[in-house]
């Protein structure tokens, strides 16, 4: 391999292994701060327990998502210092920003889970709250980054120089708001659906009706409408980002699609390989108009192929694959939630067949599939560029040699990282079950959070 | 002219904040692996009673840092980037590894032993590795080859001054972070822990005090101008000393207003931190105008000028936002008996 080809393996890794923990991270907060305000509600102890396993499981997250997060903010100097030289220079605000998020979020996630029994109810909201927006604006702001190498504005571009910087312009470029949106609300699609998974397992696990069957399907009750519902919103606005690849980054768009011929009345591909030679998608289901329709909101829609594109400007063709995955998962997950919410209801069913706890349990894994698909996509269809069309990826690589053993490196403490944190997971549940917390909250004056073991 | 040098001050302040902060942490975090067995004193319970809340804290801290080279000096991030890959990365894999364990360690209380370990001994080495980058800025390991620049390994690690600075980094890691456990475990009453971090303090003071001054003498070897310039300041060095001297008033010292405890911690944490505050602000001095000598100043790393307007506005506004926050954090940990005198 070649140098520039183990950097992006490398940084590819990392954020592959860190998006996981991300997002969990930005949905989770959520999941929990819905738990605390049902019960303020309801009353039903059963929710400050769900919201205490939440946390905990978000703190054990913590704890690989923010030394992978460092390693990602710091990678990025050590691998791209061209790139990085660039976005110092015209794109900072994001970054600073999101320190200030990163320390709200830290300082409150200490409070709330340190000093939970020591402030007052409404301050614990408080703290979640702020821990949920600094949650949510981490990964508002470091999108915009993204958003920016796509959509490069507030610069004049010229004979390798930067002139007229505007550091605002460029933190709000074109496509700042619409690829933010995205990848907020499918953030809460992850933290809701991960969240369901492992409740439908639990009841599987239980015996129907019991205590802890009853604590896991109010569980998976949240999760469905949360993540039905924002997997809705993602759709929506996966429809709008389509239309903004059509407008900025057409290539993009026209590799996604695996359409090489300029034409108005484009056809959608769906499923299928794209094959360079003969310029089709073979064995793919093609529903005629589709693609115009979608691009423009009208069938005479000109949508621009590929062939107009020096070829050494296009993205690699299998993103079209990647695409077709994290729209058809995420189409399921909208799907899913309906389906079972129908089924149980409105057809006043009063148990889920196996089958159908399968299927919840899938929900989960498939959601991080979709999310990895559509982070490979998004970053990968911008190749050869790591900004749009200003600065090319080979051009910003580090020139430094031999990154080999650090892949290496870097592959085994993220294994390390990844086994020790399922098998904490599993450790710390087993020795800490739903039923040791529900008798813990049902003790009066009992510390909840600072329970351990 | 004047921008940049507001922009290495603030630079400076985050080093000087993180370098702080973290050897507290780090410091902390090996203290509770080396008491681990001692259950009687309390010293690792008292450590952890300080890491656990703050850690993540601090790790921003590091993040900001490096965001505030990139968005400040970008041309010297360029070269940084470059010339510190292989420290770097290795910074990195250990902080993940120490970060994570810590972690872990806290939640799989049977297995708290193995994994306290390995963050413990993770924690107390990324301190020589990050101030590695302080020599690698003086410039004789850095190559430059058809514009290039490459950090010689071989070099580096074979250079008497830089050994000087990894050994003064962990002894202040452990002798600073002594000091505050010290004062932490005096507020909180866990008599046992705190004369065992008064002690500890009383022997690392005046092994990091030889440090320092064995960089001083290496550092007239190897970059001279810095030397030099150093020494133009002689007196401030001086003052740095004698804040030294009132550390160890406060160690051996007793309290004229509390009767029967001896020592002061906190007038040593104090001092201390005022004590390092004037001697960085002499090496940094003495530093510029350069990043990285001789090939990358300030002025020439500057970002652009409606940049850093705009970075600078969101530092005031920032602060100004995060600044309740800060205090609210620490009167529930620094502050808060209910918090420093629970039991366990």
């Amino acid at each position: 391999m070649d140098d520039l080809v183990i950097a992006r393996s490398l940084f590819g890794t990392t954020m592959a292994f860190h998006i996981i923990f991300a997002t969990i991270g930005v949905g989770l907060p959520l999941m929990i701060l819905v738990a605390e305000l049902l019960y303020q509600k309801t009353k039903d102890l059963d929710y400050v327990v769900m919201a205490k396993r939440w946390t905990k499981t978000f703190a054990i997250l913590l704890g690989v998502g923010i030394p992978t997060g460092t390693i990602a903010g710091v990678q990025l100097s050590l691998l791209w210092p061209g790139f990085m030289e660039v976005v110092g220079r015209v794109m900072p605000l994001p970054f600073q920003i999101e320190i200030y998020a990163f320390f709200v979020e830290a300082l409150f996630m200490s409070i709330y889970v340190y000093a939970a029994e020591r402030i007052k109810p409404w301050m614990r909201i408080v703290s979640l709250v702020l821990v949920a927006l600094g949650a949510l604006a981490s990964a508002v702001l470091i999108t915009n980054v993204h958003a920016f190498q796509g959509t490069p504005a507030g610069f004049r571009y010229e004979n390798g120089e930067f002139l007229d910087i505007d550091p605002w312009a460029a933190f709000f470029n074109p496509s700042f708001l619409v690829t933010a949106g995205h990848v907020a609300l499918s953030a809460y699609v992850v933290g809701a659906f991960a969240v369901g998974s492992v409740a439908a397992f639990k009841m599987m696990k239980n015996e129907r009706g019991s205590r802890v069957y009853l604590f896991h399907q109010k569980a998976l009750l949240i999760s469905l409408v949360v993540g039905g519902a924002f997997a809705f919103f993602t759709a929506l606005n996966g429809h709008e980002s389509a239309q903004y690849l059509h407008e900025y980054q057409p290539e993009k768009l026209a590799a996604a699609e695996g359409l090489f011929e300029t034409q108005s009345h484009a056809p959608l591909a769906i499923g299928g390989f794209t094959d360079r030679e003969t310029q089709e998608v073979k064995w793919a289901i093609e529903i005629p108009w589709a693609l115009s329709f979608l691009s423009g909101n009208s069938f005479d829609t000109v949508v621009v192929g590929l062939n107009d594109f020096p070829e050494e400007f296009w993205p690699p063709l299998y993103i079209h694959t990647l695409f077709n995955v994290m729209v058809g998962i995420g189409s399921l997950l909208i799907l899913i939630p309906i389906l079972v919410l129908i089924w149980k209801k409105g057809l006043k069913k009063k148990h889920y067949p196996k089958p159908v706890l399968w299927t919840l349990v899938a929900t989960g894994p498939l959601a991080v599939i979709a999310l990895e698909c559509g982070w490979i996509f998004a970053c990968t269809g911008r190749q050869p560029w790591v900004i749009y069309r200003i600065l090319s990826t080979a051009e910003s690589a580090t020139t430094a040699t031999n990154l080999g053993t650090l892949f290496i490196l870097f592959i085994i403490v993220y294994a390390i990282l990844g086994t020790a944190v399922v098998f904490v997971l599993l450790y710390f549940f087993r020795k800490n079950t739903e039923m040791d917390d529900i008798k813990r909250a049902e003790k009066k004056g009992k510390p909840l959070y600072g329970s351990n073991s | 002219m004047a921008d940049a040098l507001i922009a290495i001050t603030v630079l400076w302040g985050f080093v000087f904040i993180y370098a702080v902060m973290a050897t507290m942490d780090f410091g902390a975090g090996f203290w509770s692996m080396i008491y681990i067995n001692h259950e009687k004193t309390k010293a690792t319970n008292v450590a952890n009673r300080y890491l656990s809340p703050t850690w993540e804290v601090t790790n921003t801290f590091i993040v900001a840092l490096v965001v505030a080279v990139y968005s400040l000096f970008p041309t010297a991030a360029y070269t940084l980037g470059t010339i510190l890959l292989v420290p770097g990365s290795a910074i990195l894999l250990l902080l993940a590894l120490r970060s994570a364990f810590l972690v872990f360690s806290n939640i799989a209380t049977e297995y708290k032993k193995p994994l306290t370990y390995i963050s413990g001994i993770a924690g107390i080495i990324i301190p020589g590795l990050l101030i590695s980058v302080l020599p690698i800025t003086h410039g004789e390991f850095v190559d430059y080859t058809n514009g290039t620049a490459n950090l010689n390994l071989v070099r580096l690690f074979t250079s008497p001054n830089v050994y000087t600075f990894i050994g003064f980094a962990v002894s202040s890691t452990l002798f600073l972070s002594s000091l505050l456990l010290a004062d932490y475990s005096k507020a909180s009453k866990e008599m046992e822990a705190y004369k065992v971090y008064l002690r500890n303090g009383k022997i690392l003071g005046p092994v990091t005090l030889l440090m320092a001054f064995l960089i001083m003498l290496t550092l007239a070897n190897e970059a001279e101008w810095l030397y030099e310039r150093m020494m133009e300041d002689f007196a401030l060095l001086l003052l740095s000393v004698g804040f030294f001297l009132i550390v160890g008033i406060g160690l051996y010292g007793s309290s004229p207003f509390q009767k029967g405890v001896k020592g002061m911690p906190r007038l040593s944490v104090i001092a201390v931190v005022i004590q390092y505050l004037i001697a960085s602000y002499v090496y940094g001095k003495a530093h510029l105008p350069y990043i990285i000598y001789p090939n990358v100043t300030i002025q020439a790393a500057f970002t652009d000028p409606n940049s850093f307007r705009a970075v600078f506005i969101t530092y005031i506004v920032g602060f100004a936002i995060l600044f309740p926050g800060f205090f609210y954090f620490w009167s529930l940990f620094m502050n808060d008996k209910r918090y420093l005198r629970q039991k366990g």
